[in-house]
C-alpha cells in the first residue's frame, strides 16, 4: 500500500481523508485505484484519459508532468501528493 | 613606559605604509579588501568607494566577518594613518600576511582628488530602530539602506497581506502599496491582524495604511482603494515596485498579476490558503517558472472554493502571509535562496511543510519561448470555466 496525499479541496469526495492508501505501482495504477474507491474523483483530477491541466501530482517533490506522467513508477516508500490551485488568500 | 609617540614610531617600522596614490594603485588593480576603521560619524561623512567599516575599537572581534580569508591583500585607514597603523600591527598579529596602512590616510586620499562614496548612512534614530538588523553581517547598513530604498507592492490586505505588511513595514521597507477594494469586515478580524474592531467598515487600504504608519513612520504606504483589473494594472505598475506579493482571494487577479508580472519582469511572492493548508513559492520572471507553468488553467469554481465557502484556520494566514514576507525581504535584499522553482506547501494540521520542484514550461502562453498570450485578456471569463482551453 502507498499513501496518496488529498489535497482539501478534494476531500468532499474522498471521505475527508487527508491521505488515502492506494494500490498500485504506477501513478495511473494508484489513481484508478482511488477512483474505483471514489468515483466522484475521476471528474476532478482525469479530463479525456490524461491529467486534467488544472491537477497537479507529485511524486517524491518531482511534478510527473516532468517524469513519465501517469505512468510514472512509484516506490513503495515514495510521497504522492495531488497538489491544486488554491487561489484564497 | 615609550610616550604615544615613541610607540606610534615604533610600530611603523613594524608594518607596511602605503601613500594615497599607491593605494589607489593597488585598490583599482589587486580587488584587496579596504577597511576604514574611524568611528562612525567620520565615517558616515565620507569614505573610500567600497570600504568596509570595521571601528578601531571592534577590529579583534569584527575583522573576520570583514576579511574571513587571511591570504587576502588588506588596505586599511582612518583618518590620519596613526589608528590605521596600530590596526595594521594588530591584523598582523591575527594572522593577516597581506596589511598595508594608507599613510596619511582619508585626509591625504581626498587632498589627493581621489573618489569619495558620500552615500548617507542611517541616523542615529535608524540605527537604533534597526539594530537587530544591522547586528547580521547579511544585512547590516547597507542591506537596510536597500531595504529603506525598495518598493514592495501588496495585491490584498487580507489574510495573507496582514502580516506580510506588518513585517516589512517593521523591516523598513520604504514604501508599500497595498491594493484592495474592500472595506474591513467583522468576520476578517479572525485573521486580518492588519484591521481592527475600530475599524469595521472603514476601507481596507485606509485601515493597513493607518496601522502600518503608526508601527514604522520610515514606510510611505501608497493606497490603492481598487480592485486590480486590467484596467488599472499598467496605472499601478507604473510606480515601479520591486517585488510583488500576491495575496488576492481569487483567480482572475491571480492571472492577472502573473501575466503583468512576466511582462514587467517583476517577481511575485505567492501564497494560497485553504482551510488547513498554504503554499508559498516564488514566481521570478525568466529565471524560475510563472503561474501559468504551474497551472496553466484554473480550477473549475466548484473546485476551487474560496476561504469565504470553506473557511480558514486564523492563523494559517499568519504563517503564510509571514513566509511571503520572508521571501520578499530576501527578494529586496538579495541575499539566500529565494523560493524560485521551489514550492513549499504547509499543512498546519500535521505542522508538516512538503517542498516540490517546480519547473519552467517551454510552452507556456505567457513566459515560454512562443508566447500566445501577449496582453491582458478578460480574467474573469477565463477563470469562469466557460472558457475556451488556452
Amino acid at each position: 500500500m502507498k499513501q496518496v496525499r488529498i489535497p482539501p479541496t478534494l476531500r468532499e469526495q474522498t471521505g475527508g481523508e487527508r491521505e488515502l492508501p492506494a494500490e498500485g505501482d504506477t501513478v495511473r495504477d494508484l489513481l484508478e485505484d482511488l477512483m474505483g474507491r471514489f468515483p466522484a474523483l475521476r471528474a476532478q483530477i482525469v479530463e479525456d484519459g490524461d491529467l486534467a491541466p488544472f491537477v497537479n501530482v507529485y511524486v517524491e517533490g518531482e511534478d510527473v508532468r516532468t517524469l513519465d506522467g501517469l505512468e510514472t513508477e512509484v516506490r513503495p516508500d515514495a510521497t504522492v501528493i495531488l497538489l491544486p490551485a488554491m487561489a484564497g488568500g | 613606559m615609550p610616550s604615544y609617540r615613541e610607540l606610534l614610531q615604533h610600530v611603523r617600522t613594524e608594518i607596511d605604509e602605503v601613500d594615497a596614490t599607491r593605494a589607489r594603485e593597488l585598490i583599482e588593480s589587486g580587488d584587496p579588501i579596504v577597511v576604514d576603521v574611524r568611528e562612525q560619524a567620520e565615517w558616515d561623512e565620507g569614505r573610500i568607494p567600497g570600504a568596509v567599516h570595521v571601528p578601531r575599537g571592534h577590529l579583534e572581534s569584527r575583522i573576520e566577518r570583514a576579511a574571513p580569508d587571511p591570504t587576502r591583500r588588506i588596505v586599511v585607514y582612518c583618518s590620519a594613518g596613526n589608528r590605521s597603523a596600530f590596526a595594521a600591527k594588530t591584523l598582523g598579529e591575527l594572522g593577516y600576511e597581506d596589511v598595508s596602512s594608507l599613510a596619511g590616510g582619508f585626509t591625504d586620499w581626498k587632498r589627493n582628488g581621489f573618489p569619495v562614496e558620500l552615500q548617507a548612512g542611517l541616523d542615529a534614530p535608524r540605527r537604533s530602530r534597526y539594530s537587530r538588523h544591522l547586528l547580521i553581517p547579511e544585512v547590516g547598513e547597507q542591506g537596510q539602506l536597500k531595504l529603506l530604498d525598495s518598493k514592495v507592492l501588496l495585491i490584498g490586505a487580507g489574510g495573507l497581506g496582514s502580516p506580510a505588511a506588518l513585517y516589512l513595514a517593521a523591516a523598513g521597507v520604504g514604501r508599500l502599496g497595498v491594493v484592495d477594494a474592500d472595506v474591513v469586515d467583522e468576520s476578517n478580524l479572525q485573521r486580518q491582524i492588519v484591521h481592527s474592531t475600530e475599524r469595521i467598515g472603514e476601507p481596507k487600504v485606509d485601515s493597513a495604511k493607518r496601522t502600518i504608519e503608526a508601527l514604522n513612520p520610515d514606510v510611505q504606504v501608497v493606497a490603492y482603494k481598487e480592485r486590480l483589473t486590467s484596467e488599472n494594472v499598467e496605472r499601478i505598475l507604473a510606480d515601479s515596485w520591486d517585488v510583488i506579493v500576491d495575496g488576492a482571494d481569487n483567480f482572475p487577479t491571480r492571472y492577472l498579476v502573473n501575466d503583468a508580472s512576466v511582462w514587467h519582469g517583476i517577481p511575485v511572492v505567492h501564497g494560497s490558503i485553504y482551510r488547513f493548508e498554504g503554499q508559498v513559492t516564488v514566481f521570478k520572471p525568466h529565471e524560475g517558472p510563472c503561474y501559468r507553468c504551474l497551472f496553466p488553467t484554473p480550477p473549475p469554481p466548484e473546485l476551487a472554493p474560496s476561504c469565504a465557502e470553506g473557511g480558514v484556520l486564523g492563523v494559517l494566514p499568519g504563517v503564510i502571509g509571514s513566509l511571503q514576507a520572508n521571501e520578499a525581504l530576501k527578494l529586496a535584499l538579495g541575499i539566500g535562496e529565494p523560493l524560485v522553482g521551489r514550492l513549499l506547501l504547509f499543512d498546519a494540521l500535521s505542522a508538516e511543510f512538503d517542498e516540490m520542484k517546480l519547473r519552467r514550461d517551454p510552452d507556456c502562453p505567457v513566459c515560454g519561448e512562443h508566447p500566445t498570450i501577449t496582453d491582458y485578456v478578460d480574467y474573469v471569463e477565463f477563470c469562469s470555466g466557460t472558457r475556451e482551453p488556452a
